[in-house]
Order: C-alpha cells, then structure tokens, then sequence
C-alpha cells in the first residue's frame, strides 16, 4: 500500500494518508458533503455511520456514508446537491 | 469481541457482525490493526482483560496495546470476523438480515450477543449544522481515520469524560485547544474527583491526562452558545462562568456524553428500563437467548464493557460458572456508571440553547420553531417529518427527549436504511408472515 493516495471530489484531485476514510478526504476538500432539503452546507457530525450527514456519491453509488468508507486510489467522489 | 472471543474458547461456534470495516468499535477504532504484528503477545489478552486495566480513557498506546491483544485474542479463539456488515432487521426469529456496500445476507443464530455500543448526545445551538462543528468522538473518529489535524484551533465542549481524552489526543496530534468547555458544575466535578477513590487507575488516568493537557484553560459551567461561520465553521461563542466569550476556531468537537444504542435491541423486542437495555445477572435480555453486553445496558466505559462481554460471552456458551466469577467486578463497574450519570447529567439552561431557526433534525431540516409546537415525538414527526429522514431520529430523537421530555423509543424495521434489493429479499416471506400474523394488514 503506498502512503499516500489521490482520489478525486467533485473532479478535483485531493490526497489523503493511506487508510484515511473518504469523509477526511471531503474536509481535506473543503467541500461540504452534501446540501441539505432547505440548502445548507453539511460536513460530517458523528464520525461513526449513525448520522447520515456525511454521505455522498462514490463511484456513482449515491448516499454512501463517507466516514465508514476507506480511500482507495482513483475513487471517485461526487457531492449530492 | 471479548463476548465472541470468550463464547468461542467454550467451543461454540460464533462470528462477529461489526458495521466497522475493522474490528474494535469506537474507541479501539483502528488500534487492533496493531493487532497483526502482536498476535503472539495473545496470551496475555485474556489475564489483562481480566485484570481489568484497560480504560477508555487511558492513554493512545494502551488503547493501542489493549485493543491488539483484545483483536489477537478473538483471532486465537476462531471466531469468525466479518467487518463491515451492518444489521439491518430480523425477518424471522433466530435470522438476521445484513447487507454490506456489495450486497446482503441472512445469518442464523442460536444465541446472539448484542454489543451495540453507545454514541453521543448531540443537542441543538445556533449553527450547529455548519461544516466542522462536529462530534467530540467525532472528530477523534476523523483523525483516527487520518484527518490531520496539526495546528488546527480546536475547541473542545460538552459534558462527560470524553471531552477531556479527545482533548488530550487531538492536542497529542498537534491541535490547539483554545478551552475545553465542561457543562457540568464544580461543584458536581469535586464530587466525582473525591468519588474516584475508589477507582485508583481512573486516578491514575486523570493524572496522566491532566499532563497531557497541562496549559489548557478548562472551564466547568460552560457551554457552546452558538457557532459562527458562512459555508464553514469559522468561530463559536461559548457561555463561560457566566460570561459570553467569541474564540475563533478550525473545528468544534461537541458532544453531551453519551447515549447507549438501542435500536437494534428494540427492533428485537427487547425490554429497556431507564432507557437502557434491561438484562438479569447473566446479561440476558427479556428475550430468550439474546444477550446484552457493554453501553447498551449503562454507559460505563470500556472496562465495564469488557467485564460484561465476556459474561455475555460465556452465558451465551453455557458456562454460567466461570461467568458468575466476573460478577463482582461487574458490580464495580456499574457504580461507576452511576457516578457518571449523577455527574454529568444536563443542566436545565442548555433547554434554552436553541433558537427559533435553530435545526433540530438535521435530515430534514425541521427547526425548533415547528417542533416545539407539537406535544409528542410521534407528534412532531407525523407533522413535521421530524426523526423521519435517514438517521432515523438517532440525533434529534435524544435532543427531543431532553428539549421536551419526549420519548422516541418507536423502532421499525429497518432499523438502518437499506438498498431496495435488501428489502425486497425479505417482501415475500415477510407479506407471507404478516398475512399469517395480522390476517393481511402489515
């Protein structure tokens, strides 16, 4: 495993530590996870996969919670609005 | 793990279900990775588990070291270890289903241990939901899973004995923490000091942290008023002693202690009391051969969990004996837990923390003006949507239950959202069960 990996958010490369979750790699970003129903920005609160408020779409797959996913070379990471 | 590791020492036949992608929950979170270069050091687990010298609060190498010979332990045992599954229902007694990021499955048990674990109590202010102002365990989650976190101006509110050993670690790892803000009174933190005389290594613990946080103003009487930012965190106003204080900040790591998990316990009929998961000596639930080990029955950190597991553990295999030995320490642990709930119990004031554009649920984005007008949680969520987006109330439901004395303790399957494909793998035996159950209404 090499130390570090680059994974894209919003097509934008960012690079995280080797085992970092993709939730690091969205604060890393500066990008808020997702917009809310009345259009607030939202970053992740529990850390832990019970709040929801972290999910995105990786490799197209929507509503992935990002704190409980690892980083993986190349992945994909897009914010739902 | 101590509950499987110990069940599986006993010559049963047991697998471990964790919705982590690595073994040891929260507080070990990643530590057992450690575990591979230890394996030989497994012996010791057991004996040092027992001794009972682990703490939640203990520094990152002992946790580090803990969790390695805990994570050893299980290897050893030959319990099955599958990661990353998470339950979803139980369609049929005795069958869980569980799906993971590729798919689902249905497991079967005979007896089943539920280690559920707890997570924070999260309460309403101004802002709240901006980018960075997050959990206190939430943020030590966020680097654990490697958010840098080096010079970063970090503060630090809440209540509970967690506040101080994020403080600790995050500070370990180069954050700056401008104050640690402690809602809990003196008055009530004299008392708890003076109380764990009779817990010499949680003595021993506060020492090493006071160290490790030497310099580090700590205020008691305080609390987050409110957080301040455009798009993302930028300050946050905190009542100190009294007194309204601006500190800019990079992140705000805010919990108000801790709530045991009860969820998938309720799904599975069994009873609470105090809103915790009601067990009898040998950690069993008020339903047949469903054990309950660790925060879901009191929150009392790790080494109440790891005494309870392995009584669950070996109740679950039939070794009601060797279980019977662990009760007195047991007992020990529980008195701390009850120290714990008198010492850090809400103040009144933080009811009023909310403002009328204030969000109590998150998911849906319903503020406080709504909820308040509605007289239940059932209420607030038929009218509302409050609690009805995907976290399934498990933030604003506790919130509620403090802000109104509510009491959200309805649970449905799933108990976490699930993929369609999930669902539908179970439609047809559960419309046939219903139909048998109900005569067709579901």
């Amino acid at each position: 495993m090499p130390d570090q990996i680059t994974v894209t958010v919003n097509g934008m490369p960012v690079v995280v530590s080797s085992g970092a979750t993709v939730a690091v790699a969205m604060v890393l970003a500066g990008q808020a996870c997702r917009t809310s129903v009345s259009g607030q920005p939202r970053g992740p609160l529990c850390g832990m996969g019970i709040c929801f408020e972290c999910r995105v779409a990786i490799g197209g797959i929507p509503h992935c919670r990002s704190c409980q996913v690892l980083c993986e070379p190349g992945m994909e990471v897009t914010t739902e609005n | 793990m101590v509950a499987a590791a110990r069940a599986a020492e006993c010559g049963v036949r047991v697998g471990i279900v964790d919705d982590n992608f690595r073994l040891g929950g929260q507080i070990w979170r990643n530590a057992s990775d450690h575990a591979r270069s230890n394996d030989a050091r497994f012996d010791d687990a057991r004996s040092n588990v027992s001794q009972n010298n682990v703490s939640q609060y203990q520094n990152n190498e002992a946790q580090n070291t803990e969790a390695s010979r805990s994570a050893g332990w299980v290897r050893a045992s030959g319990a099955t270890v599958l990661c990353g599954l998470r339950v979803v229902h139980q369609p049929e007694a005795g069958v869980l289903l569980a799906e993971n990021l590729d798919g689902f499955c249905e497991l079967t048990y005979d007896k089943l241990v539920l280690a559920t674990g707890a997570r924070e109590r999260f309460l309403p202010f101004p802002s709240w939901t901006l980018p960075n102002v997050m959990g206190a365990g939430g943020l030590q989650a966020m680097v654990k899973s490697g958010l840098p976190i080096q010079g970063k101006r970090v503060v630090v509110a809440g209540t509970g004995p967690l506040l101080l050993a994020v403080a600790a670690y995050l500070r370990k790892h180069g954050a700056e923490i401008p104050v640690i803000c402690e809602q809990a009174s003196w008055r009530d933190l004299a008392k708890f000091g003076l109380a764990l005389s009779v817990w010499p290594e949680k003595i021993i613990q506060g020492i090493q942290l006071k160290r490790d946080l030497a310099g580090v103003p700590f205020a008691s009487n305080s609390w987050p008023l409110a957080a301040h930012g455009q798009q993302i965190l930028e300050s946050v106003t905190i009542s100190r002693a009294g007194k309204n204080q601006n500190i800019p900040c990079d992140y705000l790591a805010c919990g108000f202690h801790l709530i045991p998990n009860v969820e998938l316990p309720l799904l599975l009929g069994c009873g609470l009391s105090n809103g915790c998961v009601q067990v009898d000596d040998f950690q069993t639930t008020t339903v047949p051969f469903v054990f309950c080990a660790g925060e879901p029955t009191s929150i009392g950190g790790v080494e109440l969990a790891l005494i309870e597991g392995q009584i669950a553990g070996l109740a679950a295999a039939g070794h009601a004996s060797e279980a019977k030995a662990l009760f007195p320490k047991r007992q020990k642990g529980r008195r701390f837990a009850q120290l714990l709930d008198r010492t850090f119990r809400l103040r009144p004031e933080l009811r009023s923390l909310p403002s009328p554009e204030t969000m109590v649920c998150r998911c849906e984005d319903v503020p406080y003006s709504c909820v308040r007008q509605h007289r239940s949680w059932r209420e607030a969520k038929l009218h509302t949507r409050c609690g009805m987006g995907p976290c399934q109330g498990r933030v604003c439901g506790p919130a509620t239950q403090f802000l109104f004395n509510w009491n959200p303790d309805s649970v449905r399957p799933p108990v976490f959202p699930a993929r369609v494909e999930t669902l539908a793998a179970v439609t047809g035996q559960s419309q046939r069960q219903h139909s048998e159950v109900t005569g067709g209404q579901s």
